[in-house]
């Protein structure tokens, strides 16, 4: 398969052209948003935790195909899960991201899709987009400040700052 | 645009006599490569220009045969070092309209020329309540440090507003520039819209209430043929990368008694004249400008490159430039949904090209283009109060040189079908 390909597999663009999580939420817990100033990608989660469960997610991602695919992956992916499932989740996609690990993980199911964007370094941020967003959400809700919106800024902040 | 011309777009778009597209390729050995196996069509010329083998043989001859700190060194290779920085000083200065050479500054960029300005002219001048007058379509370069400026001074910080046609609003520019203005800052190019701004006039209603006048030229100097005097400009400011030259070197034109009245801006090395213990005096214009051992190769081999643009003749690269343009904008209005910026008129633009696809993506747009050898710009265009006055988030661009032809707009038309094809849109 052509590099570019491997990137935008069928998974990816079907998840791209129906994102799932659309529906929102009547009782959100927790509203986390990220924001990738370099290519101007947004995403808002609203997330509905009990017992430190996160029981429903809803997803509204605006921007480039892996962004809006992976943060609808996100949205099938942790329903139901815990913290501490999310967080290793995230870990494991990072790595895969990242090209530290040499296959997909066997149990991540279309997250597996994403593996193809490694060969597309610029383009690894876009990816990760709603899972920093998330963990930086439920990482500042489990830190004691569950009340409003928590904004989480991407970790890519500092490419805003490139100039022409 | 009707599919008539489509078929034969050389009816309506022949090529213009004089320009040799296919020598002036040849003359950028970066051209001849594949990219993902496809011929590299480059078309992100407003980000930075490729370059022609006579400028990159130019700095290898110099570091081969001439490499030597200029104006100090009383040695044959430090003379002609000296003779050749100044020379490139003097070539400048006939280039952009006949100055005087002591009137060209030379920099690292454009975005140091305009910091220069507002760190030495602005810090002096600019005052509390005073009023700094910055287009919206300002690219952060030219926005930024008059931004930064106006609060270090508690001076007011006005925006001249743009239409959405991509054009300035002159409409309310009369009482925009008022007594209290003392500086308007604006681009001769939009690096987003490819709008070409009327400069000349908007420098004789700053002129005629006591305002000055800086232009930001990065866009325009590589295309049009530039004339700093008829634009009537107090301070303009270019980059030699996106003209053929080498990245590192900017161009700062200020009027001679502007510069002379302002004070240094970096301490060292050649601007200083004397200092003893109890005083320092500074070098004459333009030394005073350029602390420190400058970047002289790259300096040097500027000349190169506005020597290959004088031989082409630089109202022939905008009239080749205006062709490709046309063709280009008409190609790009055949495919179905996609959203051109700035004026469709190409009496009023520059080939910087800026468009959005409803479906797609800038950043898809750019990685599918790049797949088939196609190298586009996709973001902000570090112009992010323009983006939000659009409300979009980035936009794709493409922008030509003189060593672009149809067969390049062909190949960047054929391809964005592709993607809609590819992402199923």
């Amino acid at each position: 398969m052509m590099p570019l390909d491997e990137m935008y597999r069928e998974i990816i663009l079907d998840h791209y052209r129906s994102p799932r999580g659309r529906k929102p939420l009547d009782a959100a817990t927790l509203t986390a948003e990220g924001h990738n100033p370099s290519c101007g990608d947004d995403i808002r989660l609203e997330i509905e935790l009990k017992d430190n469960i996160l029981k429903d997610v809803h997803v509204d991602c605006k921007g480039c195909a892996i962004s809006v695919a992976s943060g609808s992956m996100l949205a099938e992916a942790v329903k139901g899960k815990t913290f501490a499932e999310v967080s290793e989740l995230a870990r494991m996609i990072r790595l895969m991201l990242k090209g530290e690990l040499d296959d997909p993980p066997g149990d991540i199911g279309d997250l597996g899709a994403l593996a193809g964007v490694r060969q597309f370094p610029v383009r690894i941020k876009c990816a990760l987009l709603a899972w920093v967003t998330l963990i930086e959400g439920l990482d500042k809700y489990a830190g004691g400040h569950p009340d409003g919106t928590i904004v989480v800024t991407s970790e890519h902040d500092h490419d805003s700052k490139k100039t022409e | 645009m009707t599919s008539q011309s489509h078929n034969d777009p050389a009816a309506v778009h022949p090529p213009v006599p004089g320009i040799d597209v296919e020598q002036i390729k040849a003359d950028f050995p970066i051209l001849a490569q594949e990219i993902n196996g496809n011929r590299l069509v480059y078309l992100d010329s407003a980000a930075t220009s490729q370059k022609p083998r006579e400028v990159i043989n130019a700095l290898l001859e110099y570091y081969r045969k001439t490499n030597a700190n200029i104006h100090r060194g009383l040695h044959t290779l430090a003379e002609r070092a000296t003779e050749a920085y100044e020379a490139t000083r003097s070539h400048t200065a006939r280039f952009i309209g006949g100055v005087q050479p002591e009137e060209i500054v030379f920099t690292r960029g454009t975005t140091e020329s305009i910091n220069l300005v507002a760190y030495t002219w602005g810090e002096q001048n600019i005052g509390e309540g005073d009023e700094i007058l910055v287009s919206e379509m300002e690219h952060h370069a030219n926005f930024v440090p008059w931004f930064e400026l106006a609060r270090r001074r508690k001076a007011v910080f006005r925006r001249l507003p743009i239409t959405l046609c991509g054009h300035l609003d002159l409409s309310t520019i009369d009482t925009l520039i008022n007594g209290r203005t003392k500086l308007v800052a604006v681009s001769h190019m939009s690096n987003v819209f490819g709008t070409v701004n009327p400069v000349g006039r908007i420098a004789r209603l700053a002129h005629e209430r006591g305002a000055l006048v800086l232009a930001d030229g990065a866009q325009a100097a590589p295309h049009l043929p530039i004339d700093v005097k008829a634009l009537d400009v107090d301070f303009y400011a270019f980059s030699s990368h996106k003209m053929l030259g080498p990245t590192g070197v900017g161009v700062l034109y200020g009027r001679r008694e502007l510069l002379e009245s302002m004070p240094p801006f970096n301490f060292g090395g050649e601007m200083i004249s004397q200092v003893g213990f109890d005083r320092v005096t500074f070098a004459d214009l333009p030394h005073k400008f350029e602390g420190g051992t400058p970047n002289i190769a790259d300096v040097v081999a500027f000349d190169a490159a506005l020597s290959y643009l004088e031989r082409i003749g630089m109202e022939k690269v905008h009239e080749h430039e205006t062709a490709i343009t046309r063709y280009a904008l008409d190609r790009l209005s055949e495919i179905q949904g996609l959203e051109i910026q700035g004026p469709q008129d190409t009496s009023e633009r520059g080939s910087a090209i800026s468009f959005t696809d409803p479906d797609i993506h800038p950043h898809d747009i750019s990685t599918f283009l790049d797949y088939k050898g196609i190298a586009i710009r996709a973001g902000h265009h570090c112009a992010q109060p323009l983006m939000k006055f659009l409300g979009k988030v980035a936009t794709a661009r493409a922008s030509f040189y003189i060593y672009n032809d149809r067969a390049d707009v062909d190949a960047l038309v054929d391809a964005l079908r592709d993607m809609r094809r590819y992402f199923g849109v």
